[in-house]
């Protein structure tokens, strides 16, 4: 999912920590979601009664959502993004998709290679859920329907994985002879950066306004991943990954980061509010609320101490409106 | 013997006063705003490789221009809320002449000529009432307003010649006002559509799409010389439940849209920023905001998807391709086969191509 802010860089006085958020940040994220994936597909093969299988599959949506701000490179390439997490979903289309692969029996859940072939929305982490947080009536179906889920899912973290270093490689020699894809050393930062940016961006407007709604009408309902009330784990495991990045992408002090991430990650693990359905509650909306505001005020601290050091401005045509 | 004063008219009419062609100067094939370095506004020419072959200074952010059929002289036209509109001789760089928008009406940023290239349209909000107009002007009479007619809607944008010398006008609907900004003051009763008007202000066709779309807001426009028409939408409802953001009109009154995979409609992030043919053979659209543009052909069929930040200014190039250009002054060729870099300038390339000569 990308809400894309676009940045243009006009000079880059700091230095920014490509090769090091490479190495520790991106790559190691990749490498673990295809680990815990593909325990996740191996733990499926062994028992796929929703029981047995929620621990590993709240480890590998850990390691999903701990790198989900990283929209760029083999995983914008592929086209994969929205088949590994389908949300939001105003529409259901994920309880859709999976209502006709249901009503159907669909065979497809048993040939491996083709299950790719399938919906998105029925494809991922929001599918999965259903299956093992949501009563299923045809137990057998729902036990192969999981199985195809969790394999695809491992297939696709596999392919992330096995694409990013190359990828990276393309980024370290941004700029060099033959490089079309990072013409210079500015867009690959850039495209950190907006990561960066576009992932705290997606944690406000989505993750935190998304059930937030307004005053007069709150949406409960439209909490990321509320049937397995993990909202409140998503938006604190967002904001740590967000963090570590920012460190990583800027070698310079950046004092009002720091402090706001700090208070904000002890906002969310304050909320006591699972799947975020306090938000329908004066008392417990407030923090939310709060929340939000924080994440928002983040967001221009991170503008203001990181992006500008780095030279980084909005892009002239992303912000014009007409 | 014809006095002085229809000499005159005659020859500007016969397009051979004042301006030079668009050849003597080095063939630009496109126009655009710009902001450069030093922060200051301009008008910029680019050639078919991308090289500037002019720069005017312009006193604000300009948006869209008007070129004129055969002549160097192009109306550039003030960012939205803006009155102002500069005549430009592209020959002398110098500013012939600056319009400004009547009393209650301001510009929307876009503009074009008649076939002849006597008359200039621009686009305009009515702003007591929030309609559309349309404003005529009278080249052969030193862009005189001679009239104006409604747009078929609210916020009229971009507004284009038809190859049988009508104008399609791509009404926005979206009402805005300039005591609040660019605040969007009509999101729940909003009712875009595509208006074909005579040049005199007669309706000819308009096309709308089905209610569950009307906060889509139509934007911008490209025509191919069969008449098949392309649109570019801007989407103001719920950004995860975005319809296409691309359709194409024919004169039967349709408007079909370009169907696209969720993952790259997704990608668009809600915002077409422009729209072009590409020379003979399709269009392309670009998304600032997604950082991408794509290539589809006249059949409503995607073939290509290209990465690239702030990419948005578009403008036909050769039969098959067109020439893009972005917020960080890059100049690309785009086409079917690929996104190719053609030059880099220290400017920020405002939103659109204009294409001239």
């Amino acid at each position: 999912m990308r809400l894309t802010l676009i940045l243009a860089l006009i000079a880059s006085p700091a230095l920014a920590g490509v090769d090091e958020a490479l190495d520790h940040h991106v790559l190691p994220r990749h490498a673990a979601l295809a680990e815990s994936t593909a325990q996740l597909a191996e733990a499926a093969e062994a028992d796929c009664t929703p029981e047995a299988l929620r621990p590993a599959f709240g480890a590998a949506y850990d390691s999903w959502v701990s790198m989900s701000h990283i929209t760029f490179g083999p995983i914008e390439d592929r086209g994969l993004s929205l088949s590994l997490s389908f949300w939001p979903d105003p529409k259901d289309r994920v309880g859709k998709a999976l209502g006709r692969l249901i009503a159907d029996r669909d065979p497809i859940v048993e040939a491996p290679g083709e299950f790719a072939e399938v919906s998105a929305a029925a494809q991922g982490f929001t599918a999965l859920e259903r299956l093992l947080y949501d009563p299923q009536q045809d137990a057998a179906y729902a036990c192969a329907l999981t199985t195809a889920i969790a394999r695809q899912l491992a297939a696709n973290a596999a392919v992330l994985a096995e694409d990013w270093p190359a990828f990276a490689r393309l980024m370290t020699t941004a700029g060099e002879e033959g490089n079309s894809r990072f013409q210079s050393k500015e867009e690959a930062t850039r495209a950190l950066y907006t990561a960066l940016s576009t992932g705290l961006e997606f944690l406000q407007d989505a993750r935190l306004g998304r059930p937030l709604g307004t005053f007069d009408r709150p949406r409960p309902t439209r909490a990321e991943a509320r049937r397995s009330a993990r909202a409140q784990r998503h938006v604190e495991l967002s904001l740590a990954a967000l963090k570590e990045l920012a460190d990583h992408l800027h070698d310079g002090p950046h004092p009002g980061v720091d402090e706001e991430f700090a208070a904000a990650m002890a906002a969310a693990a304050r909320l006591d509010d699972p799947a975020l359905a306090g938000v329908a509650e004066p008392a417990s909306r407030i923090r939310v609320e709060s929340l939000h505001r924080a994440v928002g005020n983040l967001r221009n601290t991170v503008n203001t101490e990181i992006g500008k050091p780095l030279g980084i401005t909005a892009g002239f045509n992303a912000l014009d409106g007409d | 013997m014809p006095t002085r004063r229809t000499l005159l008219a005659g020859l500007a009419a016969s397009g051979l006063v004042p301006g030079m062609s668009w050849a003597a100067l080095g063939n630009p094939v496109a126009v655009s705003a710009a902001r450069q370095e030093d922060g200051s506004f301009a008008l910029l020419g680019l050639d078919r490789d991308g090289a500037i072959t002019f720069a005017i200074p312009l006193p604000g952010r300009g948006h869209a221009a008007g070129a004129h059929p055969h002549l160097a002289e192009v109306v550039a036209i003030a960012r939205r809320p803006g009155t102002f509109a500069m005549v430009i001789d592209c020959a002398s760089g110098d500013l012939r002449q600056t319009i400004e928008a009547p009393a209650g009406r301001h510009f929307y940023g876009h503009g074009a000529f008649s076939g002849s290239g006597d008359l200039l349209f621009t686009t305009e909000n009515d702003i007591a009432t929030g309609d559309g107009r349309i404003g005529v002007w009278d080249r052969t009479d030193g862009y005189r307003r001679i009239g104006e007619f409604a747009s078929g809607g609210i916020g009229p944008h971009e507004i284009l010649r038809m190859p049988q010398d009508t104008l399609a006008v791509a009404n926005g609907g979206i009402r805005t006002h300039p005591d609040s900004g660019r605040e969007k003051l009509n999101l729940d009763s909003m009712r875009p559509n595509l208006t074909v008007l005579s040049l005199d202000g007669e309706v000819i066709d308009n096309a709308e799409l089905p209610d569950a779309q009307r906060q889509n807001s139509l934007r911008h426009i490209a025509v191919q010389s069969d008449g098949t028409l392309a649109c570019g939408f801007q989407w103001q409802g719920d950004p995860y439940d975005v319809p296409p953001l691309l359709a194409l009109y024919r004169d039967d009154g349709s408007l079909s849209p370009v169907a696209m995979p969720d993952e790259m409609l997704m990608g668009f992030d809600g915002y077409v920023g422009s729209v072009s043919t590409l020379g003979t053979d399709g269009f392309a659209a670009s998304s600032p905001r997604g950082g991408r543009a794509v290539v589809f052909d006249t059949r409503g069929t995607v073939m290509a998807e290209h990465l690239a930040s702030d990419v948005c200014g578009l403008s036909p190039r050769g039969a098959e391709n067109a020439l893009a250009t972005d917020g960080f002054g890059s100049v690309f060729s785009i086409g079917a086969a690929g996104l190719t870099p053609l030059a880099k300038h220290p400017v920020a390339f405002d939103n659109h191509l204009v294409p001239v000569g």
